[in-house]
C-alpha cells in the first residue's frame, strides 16, 4: 500500500464528518443547492467533494462500486484505508462512484416496493456544477430551481419509478449538489 | 395572578441527590460491595448479564447496586454501556459439548454417559425460610470429589437420538448469524434472530409464553432432553496469528427439549428440538426459551398456525424486550398535557354539537 | 467518581466520565448508519426508513429516536433548543438538553429564532422556522396505521400498495358516529400524494405548519424508524370534501401575552376549578411579553424584575 493512501482522511473525524454530513444533508434536502465541503485530500483523480462524501457515508457496511476510470489501485487503497468499504459489483452496491457516462445505471439496486430505501446512491463526478440548466421542482424546492445535469432523460425516468429509484450526489472540486429521486426534472 | 414556574433543572438535581441517599440507605448499616453482590446474589447477576447481553459479572453486580436491586433498571445500565463498547470481532461458535458440567440432568433418560449431576440446585430444597441465614454464619464446605478423578465425558444426549436418525435435522444455512443489536428487526425473522431475542428477552415474559404452550396454546409436549450448566471456553480466530486462541471462559446454561413431530408426506415421524442458551446459571430462562423457540418453529416444520400467542413471532419478538417495554410503559409518566388538551377541546366540541342536535330534534318533531 | 463503586471496584474498570465519550455520544459507525437513513428518508418523503436504533442512556419511549437523529446531525457550531409540550423547562427537555451540552458541547438556547437545531416532543414552535433550521421530532409510534392494524407485516404491505382504505374507513366511521373526525393529535397526513405519515403526537392545530421552510426529521428509537420531510414538501391532512380538516384550538386568547393564534395549555388555578389559558410555546409567549403584549391574566409589570 502506498503511503499516499494513509493521508488525506479527516483529521478530526467526529467533527469533520459532522460538518460534511450537514452539507450533504442540505444538498439532498434542497435539490439545486450547491455546497462546499472540506476535510479530505484524496489521491489525484478524485475530487475533494467526492472524497468527503465517501469518508462521511461509507464504511465496512456499505458495498461500493467503482466505475471504470475510478477503479485504480491508489484510489482503492485510499478508500480501503479510510473507510473499509468493501468493493462490489453494481448489482450489489449501496454506493457507486464514477463519471456519469461510465456508471452502469441500469444495474444498480433500485429498492423494492416494500423497502424503497434499499437503493444505491450514486456519487457522480462532473466537470461543471452550476445553478443553471435543467429545471427542478418537487420536495425541497420552494418554487423552482436549476442545476447543471449531465442529461434530463435518465433523471425523468428515475423519478417515474418513485418511491423506488436511485439518489444522486454530484461532485466537482470541493463542491457538491444532490438530486433525490423525488425531484421532477424538465 | 399566575406566574409561570421555572425550576426543572433544580428539580432534577435535587431528585438525583435524594436518590443517591436512598440508594445508600441507613448509613449505620454496612455498604454493599460489588463483590458481595457478585458472590452472594449470583442468580441476579446472571439475569442481568443474560438480558443485558453482556458477560461481565462485576459490571452486572455494579449495575444491580446502582439500580438499588431493580433488575430491569440494572439491565438498562448494562445495555447502555454495551452500546459504547468497541467490537473487535466474533468468537467461534462455542462447543457446549465440551462443557465442564457443574449440573447436567435429563428427563428423557434415566442415565447417560456423564451421569445425572444435580449440581447446586434449589430443586429439592424444601421452600422453608431459613432464619439461620439472617444471622451471619460460616457455611461448612461441601463434600468434594476425590483428587485425581478425571472429569466425566459428557456428550450431548441429543447426539444419541441423532445417531438413530430420530431427530429432525436442522440444515446448516452456511451464512453467519445476524446481529439483532446491529440491524432493525425485520419480519419474518430467521431463527438466529429469534433465538437472540429470546435469550435477551424478559425472563417473566418468556416464562409466561412458555407456560402458555404447556397449557394448550400450541401445545407441543416438550421433554427436557438435557439441561447442562457449566463453563465453556470462548475462542477467537486471530488473523495476525493464523490460529485461534482462548480468550476466556463463560458460564452457560443450555437446554435442549425434544418434541414429537407428526411427519409429512415426505418425512416419517421424527423428534424435533427446542433450544435455549443463556449466560450464567439461568435455568428457568433456558427452559422457557427452548419451549418458545419450538413454538415459533411451527411454520418451518410444516405445522398449523393454531393462533396461539407463542406462535406469533411478531407478538413474541416485539414484546419480549423488557427495556423497550418498560421504556414505553413508563413514558406515559411524561407530560402529555398538550395532547390531552386537544382531546379535551375535541370532546367538548363534540358534546356541544351532540347537545345542540338533541335540542333541535324534539323541536323538529313538534313542527 | 461513581459513588456506587468502591475503590477496588474502580481499580477494575476505568472511570469513564462524559469526556471519554465521542462527540455527541454515538460512535462514528452508528452516526454513519443513521446519516444514511436520514438521506434516504429525505429522498422518499414520509416513508419510514428502518434503522438499527441503539440503546441510549435514556429509556426507549423517552426520545431516543430524536436523540439519535440529533446526535447524527449536530455540528460543534450549532445552537440547540429542546422543547417538550412546547416548553424548554419540562424535565425531559432539560435532561436531553443537558445530555447534548455534556456530550457535544453545543451552545444551547431557549429562543426559537436563535436555534439552528430544535428537538421537539409533541409540538411545532409557533414562530415560523427558516431554511437554516432543522426540526427533529421525537416519535413514539411512527406507523399511522398501527392502532388500526397491529401487525407490521400488514402495515408495510399497505404502504407498499398505497392501500390506505383502513384509515379512510376509520375517519368515515368517526363522522358517522360523532359528526366529525375524532382525532385530535397525531393526525395523519398524506405526503406528496404518496405516503400516509404520522406527524408524531402534535395537536392537529400544528398540522398546517408541517409545510415549512426548515428540514424536518422524525426519529422513533424503540420502533427503529426514521422519516423526513424536506422543506416545502406537500403535506395534506386527511379529510373528506364535506368534512374538511380544521386546525382547531381552544377559543381563548393567551392569558399572559394575549396571543390569539397560538396553541394553549389549560391550567387549573384554584380549588373552584378556575381556568387560565396560556401559550404552550413558552418562548413564543415570553418573547411577546417582552415586546409589551400583555394578556388579561398577566402579572403586573414590576420595574427591575427579570
Amino acid at each position: 500500500m502506498q503511503t499516499l493512501s494513509l493521508t488525506g482522511g479527516f483529521r478530526d473525524a467526529p467533527k469533520d464528518a459532522a460538518f460534511a454530513f450537514r452539507a450533504v444533508m442540505n444538498a439532498m434536502a434542497k435539490p439545486g443547492e450547491i455546497n462546499s465541503v472540506t476535510g479530505a485530500e484524496p489521491p489525484v483523480g478524485l475530487s475533494t467533494a467526492a472524497g468527503v462524501v465517501l469518508l462521511t457515508l461509507c464504511d465496512p457496511e456499505t458495498p461500493l462500486y467503482l466505475a471504470p476510470g475510478f477503479d485504480r489501485p491508489e484510489l482503492r487503497d485510499w478508500i480501503t484505508f479510510h473507510t473499509g468499504a468493501p468493493f462490489a459489483p453494481a448489482t450489489a452496491a449501496e454506493f457507486a462512484l464514477g463519471a456519469w457516462d461510465d456508471l452502469p445505471r441500469g444495474n444498480f439496486p433500485l429498492g423494492t416496493a416494500a423497502y424503497p430505501d434499499r437503493s444505491a446512491t450514486l456519487i457522480v463526478e462532473v466537470d461543471e456544477l452550476r445553478a443553471g440548466g435543467a429545471a427542478l421542482s418537487g420536495p425541497g424546492i420552494k418554487d423552482s430551481a436549476e442545476l447543471s445535469l449531465p442529461e434530463r432523460a435518465a433523471f425523468q425516468q428515475n423519478a417515474a419509478l418513485f418511491p423506488r429509484g436511485l439518489d444522486f450526489i454530484f461532485t466537482c472540486g470541493d463542491r457538491l449538489a444532490a438530486l433525490p429521486r423525488s425531484t421532477k426534472v424538465s | 395572578m399566575y406566574v409561570a414556574v421555572k425550576g426543572g433543572e433544580r428539580a432534577i438535581d435535587n431528585a438525583h441527590a435524594w436518590l443517591a441517599e436512598e440508594r445508600r440507605g441507613d448509613a449505620k448499616v454496612p455498604e454493599l460491595t460489588v463483590a458481595q453482590i457478585r458472590e452472594q446474589m449470583t442468580l441476579a447477576v446472571n439475569r442481568v448479564m443474560a438480558e443485558g447481553s453482556l458477560y461481565d459479572p462485576d459490571l452486572a453486580a455494579l449495575a444491580i447496586k446502582q439500580a438499588r436491586g431493580d433488575l430491569i433498571e440494572a439491565v438498562f445500565l448494562i445495555r447502555a454501556y454495551r452500546t459504547t463498547l468497541p467490537r473487535f470481532g466474533a468468537s467461534r461458535p462455542m462447543d457446549t459439548g465440551s462443557m465442564a458440567c457443574d449440573r447436567r440432568v435429563s428427563a428423557t433418560f434415566k442415565d447417560a454417559p456423564g451421569g445425572q449431576v444435580l449440581g447446586p440446585t434449589f430443586d429439592y430444597t424444601h421452600r422453608l425460610l431459613d432464619f439461620k441465614l439472617a444471622a451471619d454464619g460460616e457455611v461448612p464446605p461441601a463434600p468434594e470429589a476425590p483428587e485425581g478423578e478425571p472429569p466425566a465425558e459428557t456428550p450431548h444426549i441429543m447426539e444419541f437420538l441423532d445417531r438413530e436418525g430420530l431427530m429432525q435435522r436442522d440444515t446448516d444455512s452456511k451464512t453467519p448469524p445476524r446481529d439483532l443489536t446491529r440491524e432493525p428487526l425485520e419480519l419474518p425473522a430467521t431463527r438466529d434472530l429469534r433465538l437472540q431475542a429470546l435469550t435477551r428477552g424478559d425472563e417473566g415474559f418468556v416464562l409466561g409464553m412458555a407456560y402458555s404452550t404447556q397449557r394448550g396454546y400450541a401445545r407441543n409436549h416438550a421433554f427436557v432432553a438435557e439441561l447442562r450448566i457449566g463453563k465453556v471456553a470462548v475462542e477467537m480466530d486471530i488473523p495476525e496469528l493464523g490460529f485461534a486462541i482462548e480468550i476466556g471462559e463463560v458460564e452457560l446454561t443450555e437446554c435442549e427439549t425434544v418434541n414429537q413431530f407428526a411427519g409429512s408426506k415426505t418425512e416419517p415421524p421424527q423428534f424435533t428440538r427446542g433450544y435455549g442458551l443463556v449466560f450464567g446459571m439461568s435455568e428457568r430462562k433456558a427452559i422457557s426459551m427452548a419451549l418458545v423457540d419450538r413454538a415459533l418453529r411451527w411454520e418451518e416444520l410444516g405445522e398449523d398456525n393454531l393462533g396461539a400467542p407463542a406462535q406469533d413471532a411478531e407478538f413474541v419478538l416485539y414484546h419480549a424486550d423488557n427495556i423497550q417495554a418498560t421504556g414505553f410503559l413508563e413514558h406515559i409518566k411524561l407530560p402529555h398535557y398538550v395532547d390531552f388538551q386537544s382531546e379535551l377541546e375535541l370532546i367538548r366540541k363534540l358534546r356541544r354539537e351532540a347537545t345542540a342536535a338533541a335540542q333541535d330534534a324534539p323541536r323538529e318533531a313538534a313542527e | 467518581m461513581n459513588p456506587a463503586m468502591t475503590q477496588s471496584d474502580q481499580d477494575r474498570h476505568e472511570d469513564r466520565g462524559m469526556n471519554d465519550y465521542n462527540f455527541a455520544y454515538l460512535d462514528e459507525q452508528t452516526k454513519r448508519m443513521i446519516r444514511r437513513a436520514i438521506l434516504k428518508g429525505l429522498a422518499i418523503p414520509g416513508y419510514q426508513v428502518p434503522f438499527a436504533s441503539r440503546e441510549m442512556p435514556m429509556p426507549y419511549g423517552w426520545g431516543t429516536g430524536g436523540v439519535q437523529v440529533s446526535a447524527a446531525v449536530l455540528t460543534p457550531e450549532d445552537t440547540f433548543k429542546v422543547i417538550d409540550q412546547g416548553a424548554d423547562d419540562t424535565t425531559n427537555a432539560v435532561s436531553i438538553r443537558r445530555f447534548f451540552q455534556k456530550t457535544a458541547g453545543v451552545a444551547v438556547t431557549e429562543a426559537t429564532a436563535e436555534a439552528s437545531v430544535i428537538q421537539t416532543r409533541h409540538r411545532i414552535p409557533e414562530a415560523a422556522l427558516s431554511e437554516d433550521q432543522v426540526l427533529v421530532y421525537q416519535v413514539p409510534i411512527p406507523e399511522p396505521l398501527r392502532f388500526l392494524e397491529p401487525s407490521e407485516v400488514e402495515t408495510r404491505k399497505m404502504h407498499e400498495l398505497e392501500e390506505y382504505g383502513l384509515m379512510h374507513v376509520k375517519l368515515y366511521e368517526d363522522i358517522a358516529q360523532h359528526g366529525a373526525i375524532a382525532t385530535a393529535y397525531a393526525y395523519p397526513v398524506k405526503v406528496e400524494g404518496r405516503y400516509v405519515m404520522d406527524p408524531s403526537p402534535i395537536p392537529k392545530f400544528d398540522n398546517p405548519k408541517l409545510e415549512m421552510a426548515a428540514i424536518q426529521l422524525f426519529g422513533a428509537g424503540r420502533e427503529q424508524r426514521i422519516y423526513a420531510l424536506p422543506p416545502y414538501t406537500q403535506v395534506v391532512s386527511l379529510d373528506f370534501e364535506d368534512h374538511p380538516f380544521e386546525a382547531s384550538k381552544a377559543d381563548h386568547p393567551c392569558g399572559l401575552c394575549g396571543a390569539e393564534d397560538s396553541y394553549l395549555d389549560e391550567l387549573i388555578v384554584d380549588d373552584a376549578g378556575g381556568r387560565l389559558f396560556m401559550c404552550s410555546d413558552t418562548d413564543y409567549c415570553a418573547a411577546r411579553q417582552t415586546a409589551g403584549h400583555r394578556g388579561a391574566d398577566a402579572a403586573p409589570v414590576v420595574e427591575g424584575m427579570a
